[in-house]
C-alpha cells in the first residue's frame, strides 16, 4: 500500500488495454503459431507434391489395353504328327505361337478392311505383346483339343501403344521414337475404332510375376507382394515373441543393475542402426555361415527381425511402463505370483500399446530396400514361389526392391509400372497403420 | 543377453531350416547390368519354352557378380557371372582358390557406347580427340602441358555448336567407365598427339594415366547409378551430353539425340562391321562344376547362344545387343563345356 501507486506517476495496468510488455509476449505466441502452421502446411505440400506424382505417374499401371482377335490355330505348324500327344505339342516354342499370332492379326485386319499401306509387316506384328505368345503357349498347353479352332484371343498390346492410351506416347514423340511409329498408333486407333481394342482396369498387374526389360506391358507384382507377404510372415512368427519377452524380463523381472543398463542403452541403440548394416550381417550370418539359400524371403525375414527387433522391444516396454504399479501391487496383494500378475494383469492391458508397436515396426519393415539389396531379394524372379513352408525358402521378390529394380530399366513404361507398385506399397502401409490405430482405439484403457 | 537369444534363436530357425533347404533347382545368375536385360529377356524365354524354372537373375555390377561367383562351389553359391568385361586374371586365381576351377567362358555379343544429348538440342559430330581435349585434367596446347582450359565445344573445333561442355560419364565402379576411358579418351589422347606430348614429359606409365585422367572442376561429372540417372540428369541439364549404352539409346530415340563418333552413326551394323570404334564384348561365365547339380545349367547357355536367340534376328539384337559373327563358334565351345585354360 504504497502511495507511490496513486499518484499517477506510472500507468495502471488495465486488462481491457494491453501493455507493450503483453503485447510482445502476444506477438510473440503469435509468431510462434504462425511457425508451427507454416511447418504444418510446407509437410502438407510436400506430401500432397508427393502423392500427386506418385498417383498421376503411377495410376497407369492399373489400366491396361487388349486388343481382342480370333486366333486360328493352325494344326499343321502346332501339332505336326497329328496325334495331339502333349510331348509333342511342348517341343513347339512361343516363337511359332508368335507367328500364328502376327498371321491371325494380319487376317483379322484385312478382314476389317483397315488399310496398312505405310507399315511393314514387323510394324503390325510388334502391335502384340512379346508376353502374348507365351500365353497362348500355355492355353494350348493346358488344353491341346483347341487345336484345329478358331479361338478368341483376348492379348496384351506392345508397351508403346498401350502408352499411347494412357498419354504417355504421343503422336509427336512417336514419329522419333525407334520402336513404334505414328502409322502403328493409327492402326491401333483404327482397331479401336472397330471396338477390338480396349484399354481396361489392369488386375494382372496385382497377380502376374515380373517380366523382362522388352514386355513392360506383362509386369506385374504378384511375387513381390507374396515376397513382401512371406517376410512379414516370418518377421511376425519371430520378432513379436521374442520382443516381447524380452521387454517384459526387462521391466518386471531383470534387477534393475548396470547390466541392464548397459543391455537398454544397446537396444536404443540399436534401433538406430542403419539398416544396410543388417544386411551385411545378414549376408555374412545366414547365407555365408549358415548356408540359407540366397534370394529367399527366410533370410529377408531374418534380416528384417533383427531390424524390428529393437522397435519391438522399445515400444513393449513402454507400453509396460504405462500400466499402473496400482495393478500389479493388487495382484501381488491377493496372492498372486511375480509371474501370474504379469501375464494375467499386466500383459493383457499393455496389450494395445504392443500391438501398436508391432504393426508400426512391421510397417517400417515392409518399407525397407536396403538389407535386401545385399541378400539377393533385388532379381529378376518369374516363378511364384510354393505356399509356405517350402516358399520361403525359393527365390522371391519384395515390394519395395520391385519398385527399385523397375527404376533401372530402360524402358520407360517401367517407370509407370514403379510408381505402380509404389500405390500398391503405400496401400499397405496405409491398412497397416489404420489397423494399429483401430486396434489402439478398441483396447486403450485410461486410468 | 539379447544377443544371446538371438543367436539361440537364429541357430534354432537355421537349424530348422537346414533340412528344408535340399538342392536348389533353379539356375542363379548375377553380375553386371549392362547384361542384366539380356539376361532376363532369355531367362524368361528360357521358363516358357522349357520345362525347367526360370532362373533368377541380380544385377550388381561386372565385379560384384565375378566376386560372388568365385565365393565357392555349392547351393548356395551362383551358377552364372554375367560381365560386361572379360574376368581377369586375379578373378581366376580367386575362383580358384575358392574350389570354381572348371569356368566356361560364353561371349554373347557387343554392346555399343554412345553419346547422347536432348532431342531439342544441337547435333554433335564428336572425334575421339574432342572428347580428350573436352575432358582430360590436362591437355597439349601448342607443344605444352596445360590445365584443361575449354569451357564450350567451339574451342575446342570451330564446327562444333557453340554449347558449355558438360558430360554425363558413368562413374569408376561401372565397366562401361574402362571402356570410355581405353576406346574414347585414350585414343583421342593418342589421335591428338597429345600422348607424345605427355608422355616425353611425364614418362611412359605416367604419361598414359595422365592421358586418361579426368577433369574435377565440374564439366565432367561421374554418374555412379544407372543410364536411368544418366537421363534424368540430361532432361533437367539440357546442354548436357551422356555416355549412354546403345541398347538404352535405343529405347529412348525419343528423348536423345544422338552424336557421331569420326563420322559414324551408331547402330547395331556399324558396331558389328567395326566400323563404329566404341564398344566392347559382353560375356557370361558359367561354374561347370554345377552342370552336374543344378539342372538345365548347360540348357541354359546353350539357349542364350543359339541362333533364334543371341542370332541376328533374335530379340536380343531387337534390344540393341551386337550380334556375334563368331557366335557359332561359341555354340560349340558351349556344346563341349570348353572351360579357360588354366
Amino acid at each position: 500500500m504504497s502511495d507511490a501507486t496513486l499518484d499517477g506517476a506510472q500507468p495502471r495496468s488495465s486488462l481491457l488495454v494491453a501493455d507493450p510488455r503483453t503485447r510482445k509476449r502476444n506477438a510473440a505466441e503469435a509468431r510462434f503459431r504462425a511457425y508451427g502452421l507454416g511447418a504444418i502446411v510446407i509437410s502438407m505440400i510436400m506430401l500432397v507434391i508427393l502423392l500427386f506424382t506418385i498417383v498421376t505417374g503411377g495410376v497407369g499401371a492399373f489400366r491396361q489395353t487388349y486388343l481382342e482377335i480370333p486366333v486360328a490355330l493352325d494344326a499343321a505348324q502346332l501339332d505336326k504328327n497329328g496325334n495331339r500327344d502333349p510331348a509333342d505339342i511342348r517341343k513347339v516354342l512361343t516363337l511359332t505361337y508368335g507367328k500364328i499370332l502376327e498371321q491371325s492379326l494380319q487376317q483379322a485386319i484385312a478382314d476389317k478392311g483397315i488399310a496398312v499401306a505405310e507399315l511393314s509387316a514387323k510394324d503390325v506384328s510388334n502391335l502384340i505383346s512379346k508376353e502374348a505368345s507365351a500365353q497362348l503357349r500355355n492355353r494350348v498347353l493346358a488344353d491341346p483339343e483347341l487345336i484345329g479352332q478358331t479361338v478368341e484371343a483376348r492379348v496384351l498390346v506392345n508397351g508403346r501403344v498401350d502408352g499411347y492410351y494412357k498419354g504417355r506416347v504421343s503422336m509427336e514423340s512417336a514419329a522419333r521414337d525407334a520402336n513404334t511409329s505414328p502409322a502403328q498408333l493409327q492402326l491401333a486407333d483404327a482397331l479401336k475404332a472397330q471396338g477390338m481394342l480396349a484399354t481396361e482396369w489392369n488386375w494382372s498387374f496385382l497377380t502376374s510375376p515380373d517380366a523382362s526389360d522388352q514386355r513392360p506391358e506383362a509386369a506385374g507384382v504378384g511375387i513381390a507382394i507374396l515376397g513382401s507377404l512371406y517376410m512379414m510372415l516370418v518377421v511376425l512368427a519371430l520378432a513379436v515373441p521374442i520382443g516381447v519377452a524380452a521387454s517384459i524380463y526387462l521391466e518386471e523381472f531383470a534387477p534393475k543393475n548396470r547390466w541392464t543398463d548397459i543391455i537398454e542403452v544397446n537396444i536404443s541403440n540399436l534401433a538406430a542402426v542403419p539398416s544396410i548394416v543388417f544386411g551385411i550381417l545378414g549376408l555374412a550370418a545366414f547365407i555365408n555361415f549358415a548356408g540359407l539359400p540366397q534370394s529367399a524371403p527366410i533370410v529377408g525375414g531374418l534380416v528384417l527381425t533383427l531390424m524390428t527387433l529393437p522397435t519391438i522391444i522399445i515400444a513393449t516396454r513402454a507400453a509396460l511402463k504405462a500400466v499402473p504399479p496400482s495393478i500389479r501391487d493388487a495382484a501381488l496383494g491377493v496372492g498372486a505370483s511375480k509371474m501370474q500378475s504379469v501375464f494375467h494383469h499386466v500383459l493383457p492391458l499393455a496389450m494395445p500399446g504392443i500391438l501398436t508397436g508391432t504393426i508400426i515396426g512391421l510397417a517400417q519393415a515392409l518399407g525397407e530396400t536396403a538389407p535386401l539389396l545385399l541378400i539377393g531379394m533385388v532379381a529378376f524372379v518369374k516363378n511364384f514361389p510354393s505356399a509356405p513352408p517350402d516358399g520361403l525358402f525359393e527365390p522371391a521378390s519384395a515390394l519395395p526392391v520391385q519398385v527399385y529394380n523397375w527404376t533401372q530399366r530402360a524402358d520407360p513404361a517401367f517407370i509407370e509400372r514403379a510408381s505402380g507398385a509404389i500405390i500398391v506399397l503405400l496401400a499397405f502401409l496405409l491398412c497397416m497403420n489404420l489397423l494399429a490405430i483401430l486396434l489402439r482405439r478398441k483396447f486403450e484403457r485410461r486410468w | 543377453m539379447k544377443s544371446a537369444k538371438l543367436t539361440v534363436s537364429a541357430l534354432a530357425v537355421i537349424a530348422a531350416s537346414a533340412t528344408v533347404a535340399a538342392a536348389r533347382d533353379q539356375i542363379q545368375v548375377s553380375g553386371s547390368s549392362t547384361v542384366l536385360p539380356y539376361s532376363t529377356i532369355v531367362a524368361e524365354a528360357f521358363g516358357e519354352n522349357t520345362d525347367f524354372p526360370t532362373p533368377v537373375v541380380e544385377s550388381g555390377g561386372s565385379s560384384a557378380g565375378l566376386k560372388k561367383f568365385c565365393e565357392g562351389v555349392g547351393d548356395n553359391t551362383i551358377d552364372i557371372a554375367n560381365a560386361s568385361r572379360p574376368i581377369k586374371e586375379s578373378e581366376i586365381e580367386a575362383c580358384k582358390a575358392a574350389g570354381v576351377t572348371d569356368i566356361m567362358e560364353v561371349r554373347i555379343g557387343y554392346d555399343g557406347i554412345v553419346f547422347a544429348s536432348d532431342i531439342g538440342g544441337n547435333d554433335f559430330a564428336f572425334t575421339p580427340a574432342d572428347w580428350f581435349n573436352a575432358l582430360a585434367a590436362e591437355i597439349v596446347v601448342d607443344g605444352k602441358v596445360v590445365p584443361n582450359p575449354h569451357t564450350k565445344w567451339n574451342e575446342i573445333r570451330s564446327d562444333l555448336p557453340d554449347q558449355e561442355i558438360l558430360a554425363f560419364v558413368p562413374g569408376t565402379k561401372h565397366g562401361t567407365r574402362e571402356v570410355f576411358e581405353e576406346k574414347v579418351i585414350a585414343a583421342g589422347c593418342e589421335e591428338s598427339g597429345a600422348a607424345e606430348v605427355l608422355k616425353a614429359e611425364k614418362g611412359e606409365d605416367e604419361g598414359a594415366s595422365a592421358c586418361m585422367a579426368l577433369r574435377t572442376d565440374g564439366k565432367s561429372i561421374d554418374i555412379d547409378g544407372d543410364y536411368t540417372e544418366t537421363l534424368a540428369r540430361i532432361q533437367s541439364a539440357k546442354n548436357g551430353i551422356g555416355v549412354f549404352g546403345l541398347s538404352f539409346y535405343e529405347n529412348n530415340t525419343d528423348k536423345l539425340k544422338v552424336a557421331t563418333i569420326a563420322g559414324v552413326q551408331p547402330s547395331t551394323e556399324s558396331i558389328a562391321s567395326g566400323e563404329y570404334p566404341v564398344s566392347r564384348p559382353l560375356f557370361f561365365y558359367v561354374k561347370k562344376q554345377h552342370i552336374d547339380t543344378v539342372p538345365g545349367l548347360k540348357e541354359f547357355a546353350e539357349f542364350f547362344v543359339s541362333d533364334e536367340l543371341a542370332g541376328p534376328d533374335g530379340p536380343l539384337a531387337a534390344y540393341g545387343l551386337v550380334a556375334d559373327p563368331e557366335l557359332a563358334t561359341t555354340q560349340a565351345a558351349v556344346a563341349d563345356e570348353a572351360t579357360l585354360a588354366q
